[in-house]
């Protein structure tokens, strides 16, 4: 068991911002994913008593940033009046780039290299580009390079009208590269490996809905920011959380990943959204130096990898390591948040850690690590009623964990991550 | 050869430079000295003609400001109006006519002389930069582009769009140079000057307009001309403007030489209207100076309250490159103001880029934490004494010790708001124009204690976001409103006498304002100049005629219904009647009374601050020059 321990200078958590995640509707959002960060980021910043010519860098994650701005931290940094000399960069780790981000910033601040970082996560999946085929481009590389007339004859006449049928951006993003499944597929293996039901699968989504409803009426989202566009319109909330959500309701909905006999629905999968979320993260010496009080500390992160066909028992294999180096079992946190990917993902990663194979096998435990308590977990909602804007959630969570946590209590926040990846972080309340 | 204002340099491919780096000053502008030089120049380079002759700045501050104001403003008679004229026009044919190419390189402004300066030579660059412009705006001024701006401007681009530059003396951008033909090139400054080396050396014949162009400009003048008449008809009196319809006729008759009509030239140059427009450009300058008294160079502006006029303020200093916090007590009230901002940047910033920079300086701040980070502090809620109180103290609290704190209040006393502040002289007044993006004039108010440096600081501020301070001291109205409100409870007066609102209009548009005043206060709001006039005008009684309409809410524009109805935006007005004889005077006397005694009590500083402040702040016909000038050049006209 690989044992990295955090040593060195505390990384403190300062303060965050998200905007509220805007579900895509078949059609771009009002909002590129520079300008869901610059609206957090102004939100933020604006209520800290240093300017934002202070920051020592930002960093930012994307999953899909387009293709003008493929750098989003530098112009992050620019939009937010950073001024010429913050630098900023861009970090991608799927769904776990806004985790990323966070883990860079105190990577960077642990190393003395940076006291004051602003980093996060954005994505307008909305804005996910449709891109043409490889056929496509090839008949058209022939097209230009044809100079004589009967050229460009013969080139019309190899012009096929199926051509034309697009690349749709996001289905690539969301398909793995090496094992070619797309990302709802490798649910449905951990669906069938642990014996996860369509009806227990749409419960769990419903009880997400019926979750986040309750924390908003409670006034638990402190961390969102509304979003105003150019016309004026406000967006103050997340915008796919659904009263009428019921497991009857949910299971009426046809699967859409493998048709016709999966168990995967676009109920009980997260929902695709625009959004973005950013923290302040801050060394003790910046803490002192502008009179900070922040929300927290981050006491320890890991990185793990496994199957990809298997990516959504990420949130175990990175937080485990977490658990054993702090001595610590599954409920003597406070609180947890897993990403909530897909419903049978979030269940699977529960019954793997109550599953003494599994444990044995992938973990190289002795016995079933336990049973995590679900009042402790994802007790606001998560993804499949706020949505996943994929680069923004990684970053979402942990902020929300901080949220949640009372003075004092300690935390977790871990997401799955395509590609066979888990991230898992270990917060402390202040 | 020895100059002082311009330096030629030849380099290795016989190519000189001529860089105009005029001497003792900020701007260049074409005195009598430097066009002199000019004419030594080319004699030296006729004993030895370059390959090509570029012209360029020398100045950071752009390419050419135009003719020397002073040198016409002291002209007193039709013969000097004739040399000065025939200074330019000869010298810039004399360019014209030179063997060897020739070319402006413009970067920066590049106005009157300046723009007739290039027109003279056989090709123009210009540097593709916001602060690129070009134009002829002597019109301004009321005197016409006599060196041959009026000639060869047509010869360049379509006579129509020629004679609108003139006309409305508005300048051009760089790229629009280009896309009319006015330049051969616009490219970035890195690559000017082999931009310039390459077009002046390339032996390229002068650009030929098209067929149609040069038929507007040749048989079809006349067409142009009558359409070009009708326009400016429609806009200004001959009577109270007469350089407009001089340019039309001087371009139609005489070719664009002004030398050929001397009794126009001279009728023009030394008219009333000129001297008038002079001496508010002039008195434009004086306020300009008032913003030079700190270094504040704000950066960070928090208003409170986004209403029509906080709201309007913010957006304005975010297109002027500020970094502006909204304030209001709902996110939706500000997520208005800044769907209201909108179609002014849309407007007034054409780049994509640095119109979305705009948006993201524009910051909603429901929480009001802005306050803290800003050099300059609006307040702009409604006019409610203890409301504001309570908030400028809560803003003290928190903002920077050297910010200033400024309150919007039109109606109440600021010293009754400065005694809430712990320190109760940083307290200032800032009183903006409705609409803000529209008037130039901002009243910089100082109630009794103010401290200068936060004066100076306000004062420095509104040249920042490019509008004009006017210095008053608090007195109810200031001096805008308080000249305006006699004047139209005098125009409401005469409509409870049985004359038509149509009728009063029309007198005072006659006269030159720039709107009459019932439609006037139907746009300020009825109910708005009902509570004005109750507090500027005294114990008097309101007209009957207001007092009907705002017990009847038909309070103007904003209700849709006042003295006139308003559909989509538009005044539907009957026909005006025919003026009884000194209505225009009965009514503008009221006004001029109320700004001498304003000026006697010493609320504004003396009585040319007074009129450039009725004339920026209201409009009030300039060609005037404002209204205590108007009342004592009448006095000096009408011996008694």
């Amino acid at each position: 068991m690989p044992a990295p321990t955090f040593s060195g200078a505390p990384v403190y958590l300062v303060d965050g911002a998200r905007t509220p995640f805007l579900k895509a509707r078949n059609a771009p959002g009002p909002f590129s994913a520079s300008d869901l960060a610059v609206q957090a980021g102004r939100a933020l910043l604006l209520r800290q008593p240093f300017a934002p010519t202070d920051l020592d860098e930002v960093i930012l994650g994307c999953a899909a940033p387009s293709p003008d701005e493929v750098n989003i931290g530098r112009v992050l940094a620019l939009r937010l009046g950073c001024g010429h000399k913050v630098p900023g960069w861009t970090v991608m780790r799927n769904c776990a780039s806004g985790m990323q981000a966070i883990d860079s910033a105190a990577s960077n601040i642990r190393a003395g290299q940076a006291d004051l970082v602003l980093a996060g996560g954005t994505d307008a999946l909305s804005r996910a580009p449709l891109l043409f085929s490889d056929a496509m481009v090839r008949w058209l590389s022939g097209w230009y390079g044809a100079r004589a007339a009967g050229q460009k004859l013969a080139a019309l006449k190899r012009f096929r009208p199926g051509l034309l049928a697009p690349v749709i951006g996001l289905l690539k993003g969301l398909t793995d590269p090496v094992v070619g499944l797309n990302m709802g597929q490798t649910a449905e293996n951990l669906a069938w490996q642990f014996g996860i039901s369509r009806a227990e699968m749409d419960a769990h989504a419903a009880r997400s809905h019926h979750r986040t409803l309750a924390a908003r009426a409670a006034g638990a989202f402190g961390e969102i920011s509304p979003l105003v566009e150019n016309s004026g319109r406000v967006h103050p909330d997340d915008d796919g959380v659904r009263a009428d959500s019921t497991p009857e309701k949910l299971g009426t909905l046809r699967p859409v990943f493998d048709k016709p006999y999966g168990r995967i629905t676009a109920g009980n999968s997260s929902q695709v959204t625009d959004g973005a979320a950013l923290l302040l993260l801050a060394s003790e010496q910046a803490v002192e130096k502008w009179g900070l009080q922040p929300l927290g500390r981050l006491v320890d992160s890991h990185w793990a990898g496994l199957d990809p066909a298997r990516m959504g028992l990420g949130p175990v294999h990175a937080a485990t390591p977490i658990l054993q180096r702090h001595d610590i079992g599954l409920n003597d946190l406070d609180a947890w948040e897993i990403n909530e990917a897909f419903a049978a993902q979030v269940m699977a990663c529960l019954a793997a850690w109550e599953d003494a194979d599994y444990c044995r096998d992938n973990l190289g435990l002795d016995g079933p690590l336990g049973s995590l308590d679900q009042e402790k977990l994802n007790t606001d909602g998560g993804a499949i009623a706020v949505g996943h804007p994929v680069g923004a959630s990684g970053a979402r969570i942990v902020l929300h964990l901080l949220h949640r946590l009372k003075s004092g209590g300690r935390g977790m926040a871990a997401i799955c991550i395509g590609g066979g990846l888990g991230g898992a972080m270990l917060v402390e309340r202040i | 050869m020895k100059l002082k204002h311009w330096k030629l340099d030849r380099d290795a491919d016989g190519l000189a430079w001529a860089t105009l780096d005029k001497a003792d000053a900020a701007a260049n502008t074409l005195s009598s000295a430097v066009t002199d030089e000019l004419a030594q120049l080319l004699d030296h380079l006729e004993q030895e003609p370059p390959k090509g002759l570029v012209f360029r700045s020398g100045k950071a501050a752009g390419f050419i400001a135009g003719a020397d104001i002073e040198e016409f403003s002291s002209l007193d008679s039709a013969e000097g109006t004739r040399a000065l004229v025939a200074r330019g026009w000869d010298l810039f044919n004399r360019l014209a006519g030179v063997a060897y190419p020739t070319l402006a390189l413009i970067r920066g402004h590049c106005l009157g002389g300046g723009l007739e300066l290039s027109l003279a030579c056989r090709y123009r660059i210009v540097v593709d930069e916001p602060g690129t412009k070009l134009g002829l705006p002597e019109v301004m001024l009321g005197i016409v582009p006599g060196w041959g701006g009026m000639k060869r401007l047509p010869e360049r681009i379509a006579a129509p769009a020629a004679l609108d530059m003139m006309l409305s003396g508005r300048t051009m951008d760089a790229r629009k140079a280009k896309r009319l033909g006015l330049a051969d090139d616009c490219v970035p400054p890195r690559v000017m000057d082999a931009a310039a080396r390459g077009l002046v050396l390339s032996g390229r014949p002068a650009r030929r307009q098209p067929l149609l162009e040069r038929l507007l400009n040749g048989p079809l003048r006349f067409v142009v001309a009558a359409q070009a008449r009708k326009q400016v008809a429609a806009k200004a009196r001959p009577e109270h403007y007469p350089a407009p319809y001089a340019i039309i006729d001087l371009w139609h008759k005489h070719g664009g030489n002004a030398l050929a009509a001397p009794d126009v030239l001279d009728r023009i140059v030394r008219s009333p209207t000129a001297r008038n427009l002079v001496r508010i450009f002039f008195l434009q300058e004086r306020l300009k100076a008032f913003g030079k008294k700190s270094a504040l160079a704000a950066r960070r502006v928090h208003v409170v309250g986004a209403g029509i006029m906080g709201g309007d303020i913010a957006a304005w200093c975010a297109l002027r490159g500020l970094t502006v916090t909204l304030q209001d007590q709902s996110l939706e009230r500000v997520a208005a103001a800044i769907g209201r901002a909108a179609p002014l940047f849309e407007r007034r910033i054409r780049d994509p880029l640095a119109r979305r920079a705009a948006f993201d300086r524009l910051i909603p701040d429901p929480e009001g934490h802005g306050a803290a980070h800003a050099d300059v502090v609006i307040e702009a809620i409604f006019e409610d004494l203890e409301a504001k109180r309570g908030l400028l103290a809560a803003l003290e609290q928190r903002m920077r010790p050297e910010a200033v704190l400024a309150t919007n209040t039109s109606s109440l006393r600021l010293e009754d708001l400065a005694t809430a502040l712990a320190s109760p002289g940083r307290l200032v007044g800032i009183h903006f124009f409705n609409p803000v993006a529209k008037m130039p004039l901002v009243e910089v108010v100082e109630p009794d204690g103010a401290d200068p440096a936060m004066l100076a600081r306000t004062h420095a501020f509104v040249r920042t976001i490019d509008k004009l301070p006017l210095p008053v001291r608090s007195a109810p109205g200031f001096l805008v409103n308080a000249v305006l409100a006699p004047y139209l409870l005098e125009a409401m007066r005469c409509v409870d006498e049985g004359i038509a609102p149509a009728t009063i209009d029309a007198a005072m548009e006659a006269f030159g304002m720039p709107m009459g005043p019932i439609e006037l206060a139907d746009t300020v709001g009825l109910d708005i100049a009902l509570a004005a006039g109750r507090q500027l005008a005294g114990a008097t009684e309101p007209p009957r005629c207001l007092a009907e309409r705002v017990e009847r809410k038909e309070l103007g524009r904003k209700s849709g219904r006042g003295f006139y109805a308003y559909q989509d935006g538009r005044t539907v007005k009957a026909a005006a009647g025919s003026i009884p004889d000194g209505l225009a005077q009965r009514l503008v006397t009221p006004l001029i009374d109320r700004a001498q005694a304003l000026v006697d009590a010493g609320i504004v500083a003396d009585g040319d601050l007074a009129d450039a402040g009725v004339i920026f702040g209201t409009g009030f016909a300039p060609f005037t020059g404002g209204p205590l000038h108007y009342r004592k050049t009448r006095a000096d006209q009408q011996p008694q």
